[in-house]
């Protein structure tokens, strides 16, 4: 039968092998070879568009990448389905954004923050997401 | 209970309490809100009060957690708390940490990271209440007569989860990496350290309350955190499938993350085959249900449904759909929700004197509670199912398919009412045994094991 110190050296070696593994998997697929995010063409703009998403808690309704609140769009593919007038509008009108009855808060941006998150949701289109992207895709619904 | 420092755990389950109510209020809200009742939009959008939701959920589960071990370890460690004044300073500054970030959600001082809302700043702040935490645990342990094992693995716990709060705070121009090392609080506490808080206290609890042998039950607690680790380590990659990082995730993910239920069907078999083995009957019948409760609805919150969506070939469909919200509900309320409410159940007549152990009350918060979960937990999953159907599988538009599915809301809000009624008898219950007293623990004659 299963002693004490047996059932601790399996928990202690366990946890030892997998954390080294989980480290090397984090290195290998960090490292710049493995990009698929485009990475050199992370912008000003780019950054500028993370952080607005940021501190406007925009992942509070919308996912992107899959990620976030289930009350809106997913916006991964936002740039290619909507285009950059469209976008802007949304996030530039004064008043509530509501097309179906439900309602975006209204965020009156300025024209350079409209612009930067337009940048940032044109890069998080371009990734490779092994194959979500085609879920969440315009394109998929033509096959 | 024999050491009256360990009277100051009434305040933390006091406060978890608190918060736990308004964590609920901002559910219905939501709920509300989806079905096309959003008159607070102006005050409290959607995003407000989706933060508030899940940050108090954590609070309020951390508070709990830090009550239980203000209350276990000097018990455990045969020893008074060090110092019961900083335990008190530690508990008001992490209320007001807590309230500060939540009045920020209403004022867009946020930070839009799911389920790490919280701002940097605040994160300091949140840093050093833990230190101070973790500095009045370890201390009285070191001071502490016996050094057991479940006060190690519950001690564990507490120490990796403040570590790894930390790469959640480093900021990160890619939104890629951002998620990626967000993950490392997320998933790994949830699906890792913070189920070793949760063997920690279960270990308590069913030494307690079934008089099984402490060196037979800590072997298989160690068996079950083994798991835990094994399996959950890796199974993080089960969120980097679709994220933008390598292909290879995919099946290491897969594979680690299919294995994670292990440790809680682990965890369900021990609470109950402790339970039958048991020769002693503790009288305190309402701690024993949310003891074995915890074990079992974790199993199915977090091990069935967790495993439902967490193969590559489902979640690509699934991911980021209400069947998330359907698995993040029934988990989080049978792991964590449970646990918590069994400890307070367990300590509250210890520390009060009153042995209010099986009272009609406590009962019927029990079974509204649970039911009322498992109903919101199905309409989620109908939900979600159908959204996946008709969104991901026959390219709806997200509009169409949400007002759709909006009737399954209402039969959730139905739920909820149910599960809010159980919660409500829970606070009166707590309220009746009124305060804590040292009468209680000259009196106590606590058996030991
Ligand atoms: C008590 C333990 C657990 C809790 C509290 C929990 C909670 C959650 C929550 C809140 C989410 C949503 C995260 C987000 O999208 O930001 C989530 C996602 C997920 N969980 Fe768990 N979970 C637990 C255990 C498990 C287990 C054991 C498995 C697998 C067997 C699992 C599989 C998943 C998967 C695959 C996702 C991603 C869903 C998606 O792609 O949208 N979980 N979990
Ligand atoms: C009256 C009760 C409750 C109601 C009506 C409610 C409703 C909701 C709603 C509508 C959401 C947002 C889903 C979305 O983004 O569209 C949500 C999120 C969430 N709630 Fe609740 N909730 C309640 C109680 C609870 C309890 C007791 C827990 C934990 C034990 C909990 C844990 C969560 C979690 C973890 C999330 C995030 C899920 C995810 O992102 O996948 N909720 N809740
Ligand atoms: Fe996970």
């Amino acid at each position: 039968m299963l002693s004490k110190s047996q059932a601790r050296t399996f928990f202690l070696g366990g946890t030892l092998v997998t954390f080294l593994a989980f480290i090397g998997l984090t290195v290998y697929s960090l490292s710049p070879q493995n990009d698929q995010t485009n990475h050199d063409q992370i912008t000003e703009g780019v950054i500028r568009g993370k952080h607005l998403w940021e501190v406007n808690n925009c992942m509070g309704c919308h996912t992107i990448m899959g990620e976030g609140g289930y009350y809106a769009p997913e916006l991964t593919k936002v740039y290619e389905r909507r285009g950059p007038d469209f976008i802007k509008a949304v996030l530039k009108t004064p008043i509530p954004w509501q097309p179906r009855g439900r309602k975006m808060v209204a965020y009156e941006m300025s024209e350079e923050d409209a612009q930067a998150l337009v940048e940032y949701f044109q890069w998080i289109g371009e990734l490779d997401l092994n194959g979500f992207e085609r879920i969440v895709s315009p394109l998929s619904q033509d096959k | 209970m024999k050491y009256k420092s360990q009277k100051v755990a009434y305040w933390f389950f006091a406060l978890a309490i608190l918060l736990f109510s308004l964590q609920i209020i901002y559910g219905f809200i939501m709920g509300f809100a989806r079905i096309g009742m959003d008159g607070l939009h102006e005050f409290i959008p959607f995003n407000t009060a989706r933060a508030v939701h899940t940050n108090l959920l954590v609070v309020w589960l951390l508070t709990g957690f830090m009550g239980a071990a203000y209350y276990i370890i000097p018990e455990e460690a045969q020893t008074e708390l060090i110092s019961v004044k900083l335990a008190f300073v530690q508990l008001i500054s992490l209320a007001l940490v807590g309230v500060v970030a939540i009045v920020g959600f209403h004022f867009n001082y946020w930070e839009g990271r799911k389920f790490l809302e919280i701002p940097r700043e605040l994160d300091y702040l949140v840093v050093v209440n833990v230190l101070l935490f973790l500095g009045l645990i370890l201390g009285t342990l070191y001071k502490g007569k016996r050094r057991t094992t479940t006060a190690l693995v519950l001690t564990m716990g507490l120490v990796f989860a403040a570590l790894l709060y930390l790469p959640g705070m480093i900021w990160f121009d890619s939104q890629v990496t951002d998620s990626f090392f967000r993950w490392w609080v997320v998933h790994l506490w949830v699906e890792g350290v913070w189920e070793l808080i949760m063997g920690g206290i279960l270990s308590y609890l069913l030494i307690k309350l079934t008089g099984v042998d402490r060196e037979v039950i800590e072997k298989w607690l160690y068996v079950i955190v083994g798991l835990t680790f094994l399996s959950g380590i890796l199974g993080t990659g089960h969120h980097y499938y679709f994220i933008g990082v390598n292909k290879i995730w995919l099946v290491v993910g897969g594979v680690f993350s299919a294995l994670e239920p292990l440790a809680f069907l682990a965890m369900a078999l021990f609470a109950m085959y402790m339970y039958k083995k048991g020769e002693k009957s503790h009288p305190n019948k309402i701690a024993l249900f949310w003891t074995i409760g915890a074990a079992i609805v974790s199993f199915i919150g977090a091990g069935l449904l967790g495993f439902a969506h967490t193969l590559p070939q489902t979640n690509i469909y699934t991911h980021g759909t209400l069947v998330t919200a359907m698995h993040g509900h029934y988990a989080f309320w049978g792991a964590y929700a449970m646990i918590v409410l069994a400890i307070i159940s367990y300590a509250l007549p210890n520390m009060t004197g009153r042995k209010r152990y099986n009272v009609n009350t406590g009962h019927y918060a029990f079974w509204l509670t649970n039911i009322g979960m498992l109903g919101m937990t199905v309409a989620f999953g109908v939900a979600g199912v159908a959204q996946v159907y008709l969104e991901r599988k026959m390219k709806l538009d997200f509009m169409d398919v949400q007002n759709e599915i909006s009737i399954h809301f209402v039969v959730l809000l139905l739920c909820a009412t149910m599960f809010a009624t159980g919660v409500i008898l829970y606070i009166i219950e707590f309220l009746r045994f009124g305060q804590p007293t040292d009468e209680a623990v000259l009196g106590e004659n606590t058996t030991e094991e």
